[in-house]
Order: structure tokens, then C-alpha cells, then sequence
């Protein structure tokens, strides 16, 4: 019988009944449905073992070129030379100079996006009117669709020009408008993600505040956002990776000029920046300026990976179970 | 602030202190609202500021000559030909492999996967790698499709890397599509004496099909502007020619010689006349700039609309 090497955990009632009038073919046709069952399964496991894969190789590759890099460059020198100088003759090769970049632009972009961003998702989650709302947060969505070589183009023709006539000694390429941008790009991120938490607090939360008598303001401040802190925390992470992943935004206004300086008004070189001006570069494959690229990515990823873990915890902490 | 105000009102002299404290706080309540409003202001100059100086100084450049010219030394004669049919061809290969892949590991998380360490894990890291900036993506690329795999600077490793980076978008839309439908449209499936791919080929794709392609749309007009990662794989920027036609060969009908052909694609294009220190190259650079976002921006419109006009219309 067919049914002992493939038991059927419910079997149809006609087949219990009259299992010897069966047609000829049934049990092959039914092993066949079987064996397509599982090959199915077998490809659609393997769809998503394919971001598996991703992760594995994106490490593998970067950890492989560092590891040539680190040879020839002491990992020493690396963290603490404040000179990024790897296509020179006297070649420097600290990061500090690159992450000096990333942390000033990240840093303006953060005074920009988290403030607005967090007023935003107030007003629309307990404020806004039902019509306001619907229009607010798809025009905030298309925001956040907005191509980032465009957001670079409007720093470096529009911002910084704008930024000169109020301070006129702003030099065209500066870390303060490639932040600037670079804020208002991740406010949709931001708001978004934080007004999606604070819907999520449960209504009759709200409603006992209002019942004592507390005015909107009064119930978003000390009812709505404490509960919600572990989804505005994460929004917060989420807009510190982009921003430090940034890369179109800040190699087009910030200049491509490693600057081991804190100094907004400054053109400098993030790291993503770094990256991108060497691969504009005609570099052979495996040469050392090649393989500074892959560290550059590495310590790039491990920022990213701290605050992605920062992020997880702090959700985990800040749980609110209701 | 709460402390203080209880404290206000002791001190005030009954209900006169209680009124102006109730104002108080009235006043701060609508202050806030005027802050909102003003914020979301904010966003709409900036945005409008964004789009009317790329319509400004782009919209005089744009001819039909813009669209069927190759980039060009003289900025006046240069267009975008070898630039959008770039895109479109990247963008195919993309959505070829990111479709079929994100909707099957969806369904898979949703529908197959079994509560054990191999599920947890690919959970995570789809999670993780939403969080991953997309030019390491290109340095993935870089190491792994121009040079282990041989690809070059084609539009075959611009499309996979594009599709790698696309993943987790069209992964987390189809989940969530599929989370939506309610538990007893499968026990009726499976009632009928349906199979698991019965199930899921009849009723689970068909009804999560809009949400699916929200997905899938908002991660094609995000690949269509992604620039970092095609940089980074090193592709060139001047492209006066375009790849060969998939259907001009003789012996087959169709030829896939375009996939390891040399490309450029709009965001490229657009870096590239912004790198230029002259003035005329600036307004090419808005109208490519101007293109783009037109198409970006009609794709998430109509993800947009899709998402909207579908949930007011399913009633489980």
C-alpha cells in the first residue's frame, strides 16, 4: 500500500472506505503531487537562504580583502593616524580622518531629523486632523522615495549657495549642507517609524489621560511617548545607519578631501565618500588602494552592525507590554 | 512639568488659578499644533524648493533631441539615450531576480518555515540586511560579480546587485501582505482537500498580490535611483553607444549579449554632468535629475495608490 510509505496525516474519507477500488494511476499521481509538494518547498527555502547567503558573502568578501589590507598596514596605524593619504608617496592610512567626516555629517544631519522628525510623527499621530493625515504621510512616504544623487544635487546648488549668502566665507564643498540634506532625507524615515509606535500605544491609554483632564499636548508628552519609546528609540538607530551609510548626498557636497576635522563648515571625505572616489578611479584589482576600499566598507559595516544591535536592545529594554 | 503645575495650583488662589492654568495649557496645546503644522510645512518648501529649481534650471533642456542623444563633450548636444535605456535594462534584470526570489522567501517565512534556529536565522538576517548601506552592496558586487564571477562592469552585475539590494523590500512586503489574510481562508482551502501549494497558488498569492506589488514597486524606483552601489562596481560614466539589441542576432531570436555589455545608467549620468565644473553641464544634470525623479516618484505614487485603493476594498 501506497499510504504506509507515504502516510497522509488526514486521509480522505472515500479512501478509508473503499481503498481497493481505487484507479491504478491514483498512487502515483499522488506521489507525484508529493515529490512536486517538496521540490516546491525545497526552491522556496532556498529564495530565502539566498539573503543568508547575501550576509555571508558580503562579510566573506570584505573580511577577505581587510585581511590582505591589515598585512601590509598595522592595525594600530589605522586607528589612530589622523591622515587618510593611501594613493600618496608618504601614504597615511587612518581612519580617523574618514569617520571624523561621518561622525560631523551624521551628527548635523541627526540635529535636523530627529527634532523635526519627532514633531512630525507627534502632530500626525495625535494632533493632525483624519484629512490632514492622509495626504501628510503619503507626501512624507514620496519624500523618502526621493533619490539621493537628487538630494546631492539640491545640497551642492541650492543649500550651500543659500548657506553662502548668509555666511559668506562657506566654502563651496562643506560637511554642514551635505548634513543639512541629509537630515531632511531621513525625517520620513524617522517620522514615520516613530508615528507607527505611537499609533501602536493602545487607545484607552489616551483616553484615560484625556478623562483626567489632560490636553493633547499633556497625554502625547507624558502618556503617549513614554509608551512609545522603544519604537521613537528605534527610529532614531534606524536614522543614524542611513545617515552614516550615506553616500551620494555627502560625496557630491561635502568634497571628496579626507579632513581630520569636527568643523561643519569644512569640506571633508566620509567614508562612504572615500569609496566612491576611489571606485571613480581607475584602480587595479588587488593593488593596495583597491583593498583600502574593502577595509573602509568593513569598518563601515561594523558601525552600522552596533547600531542595528543598539537599536534591537533597546526595543528589547524599552518594551511596554500592555 | 506635571509636578509644576500641581504645585501652581495649590499655590493659586482656587478657581481663578485653576482657569488660567487650564489657559495655560490650552495655549500650549495649540502652540503645538502651530509647530506641527509649521513642520510639515517646512517639508513641503523644501520639497518644493527641490523640485523647482530642478524644473527651473532642467525643464529648457528638455527635447526629444535630450532623449535620443548620446552624452556628448559640448553640454547643449548631449542627451540621455544610453542612460534611461540603461536603467531599463539594469531595472529587468533586477525585477527578474528580485521578484520571484523575495516573493518565494516570503512565502516561505510565512507559510512553510517551522519554528526552528535555520528560520530564526534567515529572520535576522533579513532584518540586518534592510540596515546594510547600500555601497556595501557594491563592494560585495565589486568582489564577488565583476571579479569572482567574471561579469565586469556589466549590466548583468548592476542588475544583480541591484536585486540583492531590492531583497529585503520585496521580502518584508510580502510578508506583511501575507500576515494580512486571515487564518480561516486557508482552513477552508485545506478543508476542500487543498495542498500547502494549492493553498498558497490559489488563494494566499492572489490575495496578497496588491501588497506584493507595493513592495516590489517602491524596491524598483528605489533600485532605479540607487548610484552609490553602481559606482562602486566601477561603471563607466561616458557611454556613446548602447548595448546590443536583444533581438537583432540572426541565428537565435533572442541573444543575451546585452548582459555583459558596458552601460550607463540616469543616476550616473546625473554624477557625472554634476562633477563637471561647467555651468551647462549643471542644467543637463537637472533635467536628467528632473527625469529620475519624475520616474521614482510616478512608481511610489502609484505603490501608493495601490496600497490605498486595495485596502479599502478587501473586506475579509
Amino acid at each position: 500500500m501506497m499510504s504506509s510509505i507515504l502516510p497522509l496525516k488526514h486521509p480522505p474519507a472515500t479512501l478509508a472506505a473503499t481503498p481497493g477500488t481505487l484507479p491504478q494511476g491514483w498512487s502515483a499521481a499522488r506521489l507525484r503531487r508529493r515529490l512536486a509538494e517538496r521540490a516546491i518547498e525545497t526552491l522556496l527555502l532556498l529564495a530565502a537562504l539566498v539573503s543568508v547567503f547575501t550576509t555571508a558573502a558580503i562579510v566573506a568578501i570584505l573580511v577577505w580583502e581587510s585581511v590582505v589590507f591589515f598585512r601590509t598596514v598595522p592595525l594600530l596605524d589605522f586607528l589612530t593616524d589622523t591622515q587618510w593619504t593611501p594613493l600618496f608617496d608618504d601614504a597615511h592610512f587612518g581612519i580617523l580622518a574618514l569617520l571624523s567626516g561621518t561622525l560631523t555629517t551624521t551628527i548635523v544631519a541627526l540635529l535636523v531629523a530627529v527634532p523635526l522628525g519627532t514633531i512630525l510623527a507627534i502632530y500626525l499621530s495625535e494632533f493632525a486632523p483624519f484629512r490632514v493625515r492622509e495626504v501628510a504621510k503619503p507626501f512624507l512616504e514620496l519624500l523618502g522615495g526621493i533619490p539621493t544623487i537628487v538630494y546631492g544635487y539640491f545640497a551642492l546648488l541650492f543649500v550651500t549657495p543659500v548657506l553662502q549668502k548668509i555666511y559668506p566665507e562657506l566654502p563651496g564643498f562643506n560637511m554642514l549642507s551635505a548634513g543639512l540634506v541629509m537630515g531632511i532625507m531621513i525625517i520620513p524615515y524617522v517620522s514615520s517609524l516613530s508615528e507607527d509606535a505611537m499609533r501602536a500605544v493602545p487607545m484607552h491609554m489616551r483616553e484615560a489621560s484625556y478623562a483626567m483632564g489632560a490636553t493633547r499636548l499633556q497625554t502625547a508628552v507624558f502618556v503617549v511617548t513614554p509608551a512609545a519609546l522603544s519604537g521613537l528609540a528605534s527610529s532614531y538607530i534606524l536614522g543614524i545607519s542611513r545617515a552614516v551609510g550615506e553616500t551620494m548626498v555627502v560625496a557630491i557636497a561635502a568634497g571628496m578631501q579626507p579632513n581630520f576635522s569636527f568643523d561643519p563648515r569644512e569640506p571633508a571625505a566620509t567614508i562612504t565618500a572615500y569609496i566612491v572616489q576611489v571606485a571613480l578611479g581607475d584602480l587595479p584589482h588587488g593593488s593596495i588602494g583597491y583593498q583600502t576600499i574593502f577595509a573602509a566598507g568593513l569598518t563601515l559595516l561594523l558601525i552600522t552592525l552596533v547600531f542595528n544591535i543598539v537599536g534591537h536592545f533597546l526595543r528589547k529594554r524599552f518594551r511596554e507590554a500592555y | 512639568m506635571i509636578p509644576k503645575s500641581l504645585g501652581a495650583s495649590s499655590s493659586a488662589s482656587g478657581v481663578a488659578g485653576i482657569r488660567r492654568l487650564i489657559a495655560r495649557h490650552k495655549t500650549l496645546d495649540w502652540l503645538f499644533g502651530l509647530l506641527g503644522t509649521l513642520a510639515l510645512l517646512l517639508a513641503t518648501l523644501v520639497f518644493a524648493a527641490l523640485f523647482g529649481q530642478m524644473l527651473i534650471n532642467g525643464a529648457p533642456q528638455l527635447s526629444w533631441e535630450f532623449f535620443t542623444s548620446f552624452p556628448s563633450r559640448r553640454a547643449a548636444s548631449a542627451g540621455i539615450l544610453s542612460a534611461w535605456v540603461g536603467t531599463i535594462l539594469v531595472m529587468l534584470v533586477t525585477a527578474v531576480v528580485a521578484v520571484p526570489l523575495g516573493i518565494g522567501a516570503g512565502i516561505y517565512l510565512e507559510e512553510y518555515a517551522r519554528k526552528n534556529l535555520l528560520t530564526d536565522i534567515i529572520e535576522i538576517n533579513v532584518t540586518n540586511l534592510a540596515g546594510v548601506p547600500s555601497i556595501i552592496y557594491g563592494l560585495l558586487a565589486l568582489g564577488l560579480f565583476v571579479y569572482q564571477f567574471g561579469l565586469g562592469q556589466s549590466i548583468a552585475a548592476a542588475g544583480l546587485t541591484l536585486a540583492l539590494l531590492i531583497l529585503p523590500v520585496v521580502i518584508v512586503a510580502t510578508r506583511e501582505a501575507i500576515r494580512t489574510i486571515p487564518q480561516n481562508i486557508r482552513e477552508g482551502a485545506y478543508a476542500c482537500g487543498s495542498s500547502k501549494w494549492q493553498v498558497v497558488s490559489h488563494h494566499i498569492i492572489p490575495y496578497s498580490l496588491p501588497g506584493i506589488m507595493t513592495g516590489v514597486i517602491i524596491g524598483l524606483a528605489r533600485a532605479i535611483g540607487e548610484t552609490a552601489p553602481i559606482i562602486t562596481i566601477g561603471a563607466l560614466t561616458f557611454i556613446a553607444f548602447l548595448p546590443p539589441s536583444p533581438f537583432s542576432n540572426a541565428e537565435q531570436l533572442i541573444s543575451f549579449e546585452w548582459l555583459l555589455a558596458p552601460f550607463t545608467v540616469m543616476p550616473i549620468q546625473m554624477f557625472n554632468w554634476i562633477s563637471r565644473p561647467e555651468e551647462a553641464f549643471q542644467a543637463n544634470a537637472a533635467a536628467a535629475g528632473l527625469v529620475l525623479l519624475l520616474m521614482t516618484l510616478s512608481m511610489n505614487a502609484l505603490a501608493i495608490w495601490i496600497r490605498y485603493h486595495f485596502r479599502k476594498k478587501i473586506k475579509w
